[in-house]
C-alpha cells in the first residue's frame, strides 16, 4: 500500500511534463483531494452551506435580494411574527432582510482580506524559505515584527488609523464609499498574512531539496522557474486551507471591530446588529442578536468544517489530529 | 549547556532588531500616517500660535527620524509619556490597570487551561469513539459564536435577569473584585475551552503516536497508566510551553470583558484610549505588548531546555 502510493506520487511528479502517462493524468493531487473529500458527508454538506452563503451574498451585492433592507416595513421593534420571522429593528426595518444582506459584508470580508493577505503571505513565505540565508532573517524578522504585537491590538490600530481619513478618502472615491467596511478589509488583510507566511514558508523549506525540484534544476530550469512552476503548486494546499479559516476569523473579527466602533457603517452587518444588542436586550429584543447571531454560527461552523475537512483531504498525513 | 547559554545569549541580542521593528510599525501607523493629531486636539479652528505650541508639547516638531528616535528610546526605557485624554503619566496607569487586569486573567486562565487539559486527555483517552467525537463537534460549535455574543447573552441572562453576578463595576481588594470578576472569568473560561481542547487535544495525540506507547503497550501496561504515566509527562512539555507564551496576553486583560464589564485594567483603558484618539496610549500598549511578548517567547524557549534535556537549542 505504501510503495503503491508511493510510485503514484512519482507518476505525478513525472507527469507534469510527461504526456505520455495520459491514462493517469487526471489523478492529480488536488483530484485525490477532491475524492477524500467527497467520502465525508458533513464536509460536502458544509461546503453546499458555504456556497449558498456565497450565492446570497452575490445576489445581494447585486441587488437582487433583499436590497429593500433599508424600508420600513412595521412599527419600532416589532416582536418575530409570520411575517417577520425575526421582527424588525429600532427604525422598524426587517431584521430578516438586513441578515439577508449582511451575508455581504460577512462574505467580502473574508475574501478581500484573504485576496489581502495571500499574495503577501506567499510570496515572502515562499521567497524566506527557497532562497534561505539573509533574504529569510530579513523576511523572519519582517514576520516575527507584525506577529509580536498581538493581533487585537494591531487590528485596531490599523483599523482606527485608517478610519481617520474619513474625509480624504470619501472625497476621493465618492460619498457612497463606506469607510468602516474599507478599514475592517485593509486591517484584517495586514494582519492575517503572518500565519499563513510562515506555514508556506517551513513547507517550501521542506521542499526545496526534494527530488523534483533538483531534477527541474538538472533540467536547466532556474530559481524562478523551480519556485513558480514547481514548489508553490506542491504548497498550495496550505494557502487553501487557510482561506477557510481565515474567512471565520475575519467574520468574528468583524464583529469585534464594531463593537470597538471601527466597523461598517452604511450598510447592514452581523457585527452591528450583534452590538446594537448592547442596548436592546435590556428591553427584551433579543431577535436581532438571534438572527444575526444564527446566520453567522451557521456559516462559520463551515468553515471551520470544511477547513478541518480540507486538511484532511489536502494533508493526509495530519489526519484525526485536531 | 555552553551551547544552550550562548543560544540565549543571542536571542537576547535578537530582541534588538524586532523591538526596533516593532517601534518602526508603530512609527509608520501612527507618525506617518495617521493624520496630523493636532488639528483632533485642538478643534476645528485653532490659532497658529497655538498649532505651534502643541506641535512642540507633543514632539511633532522634530524631524520624523527624531520621532522615531523618540518611540524607540520609550521601548527602552519604558517612559512614555503622558495621555492626551487623562494627562496621566502613562506608566503609572500601567501600573494601576494591571492589577485589576491580573484579577480577572490569571484566574481564568488557570482554570480555563486545567479545565481544558482535564477534558483533553478525556477526549484523547477515549479517542475516535461517541464521546470524543461529541466534545470535538461542541468545541467547533462553541468557537463558531461570537465572544461578543457569549458576553451580552450572559451578562443579561446570569447577572441581569436571575441576579447571580454583578452586572459591572469593580472594587479593589480581595475578596471584593470576586464579586465583579466571577462573570468575566466564567465567560473567558467558556471562550477558551473549544480552541484550547482541541489544541491539547492535538499535543496529546502527537505522543500516542509515538514509539515509546507502543513499546508501553507491549510491555503489557494498561492504556490508563500508559495516558497518565508515559503520554501526558511528554504532553506536557509542549502544553508549558503554550501556556508560557500566553501570559503576557494576560496582562493585557481582555478589551472586551473589561470593558464591557466596567474593569479599570489595561483592556479596558486601552478601549477607552481607542475612543478618546489617544495616541500616546495605544502607542504604548502596543509596544507593551510586543516587549512582553517577546520576552515571553524567549522564556518559552529556555523553558523548553529545562524540561526537556533532549532539545538542544542551536
Amino acid at each position: 500500500m505504501i510503495e503503491q502510493t508511493a510510485i503514484k506520487n512519482r507518476i505525478k511528479v513525472n507527469d507534469m511534463k510527461n504526456d505520455s502517462i495520459k491514462l493517469i493524468k487526471n489523478r492529480s493531487l488536488w483530484f485525490d483531494a477532491w475524492d477524500r473529500l467527497k467520502q465525508d458527508k458533513i464536509a460536502l454538506v458544509s461546503l453546499s452551506i458555504v456556497l449558498f452563503y456565497a450565492i446570497v451574498a452575490l445576489l445581494s451585492a447585486m441587488g437582487l435580494l433583499a436590497a429593500d433592507w433599508n424600508e420600513i416595513v412595521g412599527p419600532s421593534y416589532a416582536a418575530p411574527s409570520s411575517e417577520h420571522w425575526f421582527g424588525t429593528d429600532f427604525l422598524g426595518r426587517s431584521v430578516s432582510r438586513k441578515i439577508i444582506n449582511g451575508t455581504q459584508v460577512a462574505m467580502s470580508v473574508g475574501l478581500i482580506s484573504s485576496f489581502i493577505a495571500i499574495p503577501i503571505g506567499l510570496t515572502l513565505g515562499a521567497v524566506a524559505g527557497y532562497f534561505g540565508k539573509w533574504v529569510d532573517e530579513i523576511i523572519v524578522w519582517f514576520y516575527t515584527t507584525f506577529s509580536s504585537i498581538p493581533g487585537i491590538m494591531l487590528l485596531m490600530s490599523i483599523a482606527f488609523v485608517i478610519k481617520k481619513f474619513q474625509d480624504s478618502l470619501t472625497s476621493f472615491f465618492g460619498s457612497d464609499f463606506d469607510i468602516g467596511l474599507f478599514a475592517v478589509f485593509i486591517a484584517l488583510g495586514l494582519t492575517s498574512w503572518v500565519g499563513l507566511c510562515r506555514l508556506i514558508r517551513g513547507e517550501v523549506l521542506k521542499h526545496k531539496d526534494r527530488e523534483y525540484v533538483q531534477a527541474a534544476g538538472a533540467l536547466g530550469a532556474g530559481h524562478f522557474r523551480k519556485l513558480v512552476k514547481h514548489i508553490i503548486p506542491n504548497v498550495t494546499h496550505i494557502v487553501i486551507i487557510n482561506t477557510s479559516l481565515q474567512f471565520q476569523i475575519a467574520i468574528k473579527s468583524e464583529v469585534i471591530l464594531s463593537y470597538l466602533g471601527l466597523g461598517v457603517s452604511g450598510q447592514p452587518s452581523w457585527g452591528t446588529m450583534i452590538n446594537d444588542a448592547k442596548e436592546e436586550l435590556a428591553r427584551g429584543v433579543y431577535w436581532q442578536l438571534l438572527g444575526a447571531t444564527l446566520a453567522m454560527f451557521v456559516v462559520v461552523l463551515a468553515f471551520n468544517i470544511l477547513g478541518d475537512a480540507l486538511r484532511d483531504a489536502l494533508d493526509p498525513k495530519l489526519k484525526g489530529k485536531s | 549547556m555552553n551551547g544552550n547559554l550562548n543560544y540565549i545569549l543571542r536571542r537576547l541580542l535578537y530582541l534588538v532588531p524586532v523591538l526596533l521593528g516593532v517601534c518602526f510599525l508603530i512609527f509608520i501607523l501612527f507618525n506617518v500616517v495617521a493624520p496630523d493629531p493636532v488639528h483632533m486636539l485642538l478643534g476645528k479652528h485653532p490659532s497658529q500660535d497655538q498649532i505651534i505650541q502643541l506641535r512642540e508639547q507633543l514632539g511633532l516638531n522634530k524631524s520624523l527620524f527624531f520621532q522615531y528616535v523618540d518611540i524607540v528610546r520609550s521601548a527602552f526605557t519604558f517612559d512614555f509619556g503622558r495621555s492626551w485624554s487623562t494627562k496621566q503619566d502613562i506608566s503609572t496607569m500601567f501600573m494601576n490597570g494591571a492589577i485589576p487586569s491580573l484579577t480577572l486573567t490569571l484566574p481564568a486562565f488557570t482554570i480555563a487551561t486545567f479545565t481544558s487539559i482535564f477534558f483533553a486527555v478525556i477526549v484523547a483517552y477515549f479517542r475516535g469513539k461517541g464521546i470524543d467525537l461529541f466534545i470535538r463537534i461542541s468545541c467547533i460549535a462553541m468557537m463558531s459564536i461570537s465572544s461578543l455574543v457569549y458576553i451580552l447573552v450572559f451578562q443579561y441572562f446570569l447577572a441581569f435577569k436571575w441576579g447571580l453576578f454583578e452586572i459591572s463595576g469593580y472594587e479593589y481588594g480581595f475578596p471584593n473584585f470576586l464579586y465583579y470578576v466571577s462573570l468575566p472569568i466564567l465567560i473567558w473560561v467558556i471562550l477558551s475551552l473549544g480552541p484550547d481542547i482541541r489544541f491539547y487535544r492535538t499535543l496529546i495525540l502527537d505522543e500516542i503516536y509515538q514509539d515509546y506507547v507502543r513499546t508501553a503497550r507491549a510491555k503489557g501496561l494498561s492504556e490508563r497508566v500508559i495516558l497518565f504515566k508515559h503520554v501526558l509527562r511528554n504532553a506536557m512539555i509542549p502544553i508549558v510551553t503554550y501556556t508560557v507564551v500566553q501570559l503576557p496576553f494576560l496582562l493585557l486583560g481582555s478589551l472586551l470583558l473589561e470593558s464591557f464589564f466596567s474593569i479599570p485594567g489595561l483592556g479596558d483603558m486601552t478601549i477607552n484610549a481607542l475612543n478618546a484618539s489617544d495616541f500616546p496610549v495605544l502607542k504604548a500598549m502596543s509596544i507593551f505588548s510586543a516587549v512582553a511578548y517577546i520576552f515571553f517567547t524567549l522564556m518559552q524557549d529556555i523553558i523548553y531546555t529545562i524540561v526537556d534535556p533532549r532539545i538542544k537549542l542551536q
